[in-house]
């Protein structure tokens, strides 16, 4: 057991994930309330956002500025295809989500792979601004500026007595593992090695026979294909579609979470995600203790927000992941040198990913 | 997790309910019952109610005010003994305006903060996100301060009620003022939306008043989008209007949006006569805007004289008005630092309203005995200039406005009597014959 584990990947990423789906399962259906459970669903939804996010620029070099437009295709696959036949599995809306956004994700990737660094930035950031323009165009199929409502799902008959908050977290928990889970073996695998060797660099990727073009068109569907799934996620949690859920501000939310996370670590993409949601939880609750004049105190939880992150970005330039790492790094060192054992030569620093 | 009533605790209520029962029947006296818990956010010594309110953002000048005066008016209300013994716990969390906002903090606000009844949720785009869950959660939407048609429905959203007089009634009033002044002028719009219900609700009013009076109409409204980058193209929708060669501007636009219209049309040299609904018109929030320079630079407020708009409360500098006294001394020592302004007069007016429901909903109230207060009470008295419309096949507030104008000093005067008014295409305009009422000496709602 212990050999097939330490060889297979797969198998060692499955038995990691089936025992957080368990812990998660057992959380969020006695230990959380309704509210709790309303917060990790969104926790959940950016996470799987940010995952994507980070397979494509922490791991294949990529910005995107536009990853909020590709969560609104997910998003709004699923509200258009409910409004007109309301009796479709919630299955299948994650299934054609996926399936719209990683397509979008090829088109984009395709354009993309032509344009580098500021240029690609550009590029996304120009879906970002004009996508949400879109609906308001064509307002008899997308409901225009107010959007589409639809129901959050009802829980199965056998789970009665679970509140619908309960059930969508259920839903969300279970799609961010399959996520993150297939997203941890593919940064593993070959695909995954050319994914760096193209962020590295492309001309030796090229030598070394890797297709740069191909490979980015690639990262950037897969990067897509998660947007979508948290697109449609957040559908169903919002219960409303319209263009003021995707400003740009999701985008960039997305990148700070990555960013302030550990860029290229999937686990930094959910503390990220949490810290993104929990955050302004906190400031709100700090701001409204201070007692200030309603015209202060309606601006200062953006203000602390936006402070926390330039300081979290200045002491953890690595993210919170990699601040944790050389935190660990630390601490074992000094243990090795109060037992005697000497002084070691230096931890080799962690890639910068 | 709800934690569960053990048995012990079983027993212990049943205990203290029956003495209480005795102890009631000794003195022969139904109404000396004991304060409960009687709903979710209802203690036997609060209320806690919650909103959603456009804090920051684009709808913030001016509307940001309206829910801390309705605090202040609660907290008067608190001071002088609160409701059946029960001080108004009023949350209000900030969504700016934003739709997708509004469905998170209301899910805050109802699954966290557990609040007996929202109150005063603000605006149209906004609480349309979230009125179905609301509904389905049967949490009373009490007088969402938005005046779009749809709160009036009674079997899809039973437990939502509207309360200033809606964008069609408003409408239909300034239409006919219009066909009555106006007639030879060309009539055009600028609106919120497209596809917003506050700029689609208030245009069919108009429409029905002007419609077969052989005006001439340009069909093709200006909209805009309230966000930032809707703030920028405010510009080219008003030179679309001139270039159309509109004579009068119908506006349904809030305030922030009402002030670039009136500015831009100025920048353009071109002075059409505006229209514009009571939510965007008021005068100190328009004035502040103006000439605080939040428009790029400081403009003067004389822009806006002339604008004709209507009102449903009594205007802001009838010093004479029992209500305006009232209101204008509760803010002076509850909400100093609040302007006196057309928000702060609606927030007061709206909290007495809400006082109004909680008394009527019993000594403990429950979610369903106030929305049934609602429907039942037939209140004759209210801030407003014309009575309530609620009953049980109607959630409307107010059904009436009065025509005003701003002068050149940025007060208003009114122009003619009040009108009241449905909003059916064909419903006939009459005048209100009514006489106002006065609010009680201690300026709290009694039985």
């Amino acid at each position: 057991m212990s050999t097939v584990l330490r060889r297979s990947t797969l198998a060692r990423h499955g038995l990691v994930f089936l025992g957080l789906a368990i812990v998660l399962l057992l959380l969020t259906s006695f230990v959380f309330d309704s509210y709790t459970n309303y917060n990790v669903t969104e926790v959940a939804i950016y996470a799987i956002a940010a995952a994507g996010l980070t397979v494509l620029t922490g791991i294949n070099g990529q910005v995107s500025l536009g990853h909020g437009a590709l969560m609104m295709i997910g998003a709004y696959t699923t509200s258009v295809l409910l409004t007109r036949y309301p009796d479709l599995p919630l299955i299948l809306m994650l299934v054609a989500s996926i399936a719209t956004t990683g397509i979008a994700g090829a088109i984009v990737g395709l354009a993309g792979a032509r344009l580098r660094g500021p240029y690609l930035a550009g590029a996304t950031l120009a879906l970002a601004v004009a996508l949400p323009q879109v609906p308001s165009h064509f307002a008899s199929v997308f409901g225009g500026n107010q959007g589409l409502t639809i129901v959050a799902p009802a829980p199965p008959a056998f789970l009665s007595n679970f509140s619908p908050e309960q059930w969508l977290a259920w839903i969300t928990l279970l799609a961010a593992l399959i996520t993150f889970f297939v997203l941890a073996n593919l940064v593993r695998s070959a695909t995954g090695q050319r994914f760096r060797m193209v962020r590295d660099n492309e001309v030796a990727a090229r030598l070394s026979g890797v297709d740069v073009a191909r490979t980015q068109v690639l990262a950037f569907v897969v990067s897509a294909a998660c947007a979508g799934l948290a697109g449609s996620l957040f559908a169903y949690w919002v219960t409303l579609t319209s263009p003021s859920g995707f400003t740009l501000n999701l985008s960039l939310s997305l990148l700070t979470a990555i960013v302030i996370g550990g860029l290229g670590s999937l686990s930094g993409a959910v503390l990220g995600s949490f810290i993104l949601v929990y955050l302004p939880v906190w400031t709100g609750g700090f701001a409204s203790s201070l007692n200030l004049s309603s015209n202060v105190a309606n601006n200062v939880p953006l203000a602390i927000y936006g402070i926390v992150l330039i300081v979290a970005i200045l002491v953890f330039p690595r993210g919170v992941a990699g601040g944790v790492a050389s935190i660990a790094r630390g601490v074992t060192r000094a243990l090795r040198a109060s037992r005697g054992t000497g002084p070691l030569p230096a931890a080799p620093e962690a890639p910068s990913q | 997790m709800r934690p569960e009533i053990t048995r012990s605790r079983t027993w212990a209520v049943a205990a203290v309910g029956g003495a209480a029962v005795l102890l009631s029947a000794a003195c022969g006296s139904a109404s000396s019952t004991a304060n409960t818990a009687s709903a979710p956010g209802v203690t036997a010594t609060t209320v806690t109610i919650g909103s959603t309110q456009p804090l920051t953002g684009p709808a913030a000048p001016g509307y940001s005010e309206i829910a801390p005066a309705s605090n202040a008016y609660f907290k008067y209300v608190n001071a002088h003994g609160g409701v059946n013994g029960r001080k108004i716990a009023y949350t209000y969390l900030d969504d700016q305006y934003n739709p997708t906002s509004t469905t998170t903090q209301t899910r805050k606000l109802v699954l966290q903060t557990q609040v007996f009844a929202m109150f005063q949720a603000l605006g149209t785009p906004t609480h349309l996100s979230v009125v179905s869950y609301l509904n389905s959660e049967h949490v009373p939407d009490l007088f969402v301060a938005s005046g779009c048609n749809c709160w009036n429905n009674t079997s899809q959203y039973p437990d939502t009620f509207g309360w200033q007089p809606n964008y069609t009634i408003e409408g239909k009033i300034l239409g006919q003022y219009i066909v009555q002044n106006f007639a030879t002028k060309k009539i055009g719009f600028f609106l919120q939306g497209p596809n917003d219900e506050f700029g689609t609700d208030g245009f069919m009013g108009v429409n029905d008043s002007l419609q077969g009076k052989g005006l001439s109409v340009d069909s093709t409204p200006a909209y805009y989008t309230p966000t930032a980058a809707g703030a920028m193209a405010v510009g080219a929708a008003i030179a679309g209007l001139q270039a159309q060669g509109v004579q009068v501007i119908v506006s349904f636009s809030v305030p922030l949006f009402t002030a670039i219209a009136e500015a831009s049309a100025a920048g353009l040299n071109y002075h059409p006569q505006f229209v514009v609904s009571n939510v965007g018109s008021d005068p100190p929030t328009l004035s502040t805007i103006l000439t605080g320079g939040s428009l790029g630079k400081a403009l003067p407020a004389a822009l806006i004289a002339g604008t004709i708009s209507d009102t449903y409360l009594p205007l802001l500098t009838d010093a004479a008005n029992p209500w305006v006294t009232l209101f204008k001394s509760i803010k002076a020592q509850y909400a100093p630092s609040l302007p006196w302004d057309g928000n702060v007069e609606y927030g007061m007016a709206e909290a007495y309203t809400f006082v109004q429901a909680l008394r009527a909903a019993g000594q403990n109230p429950t979610r369903a005995s106030i929305v049934a207060a609602v429907q039942s009470s037939h209140w004759t008295d209210g801030p407003g200039l014309t009575p309530y419309a609620y009953s049980s096949s109607d959630h409307n507030g107010f059904t009436g406005v009065q025509m005003v104008t701003v002068g050149a000093d940025g007060t208003l005067t009114t122009l003619g009597g009040v009108e009241i008014t449905d909003d059916t295409p064909t419903g006939a305009i009459t005048a209100f014959t009514g006489t106002p009422s006065t609010p009680p000496a201690n300026g709290i709602p009694s039985d």
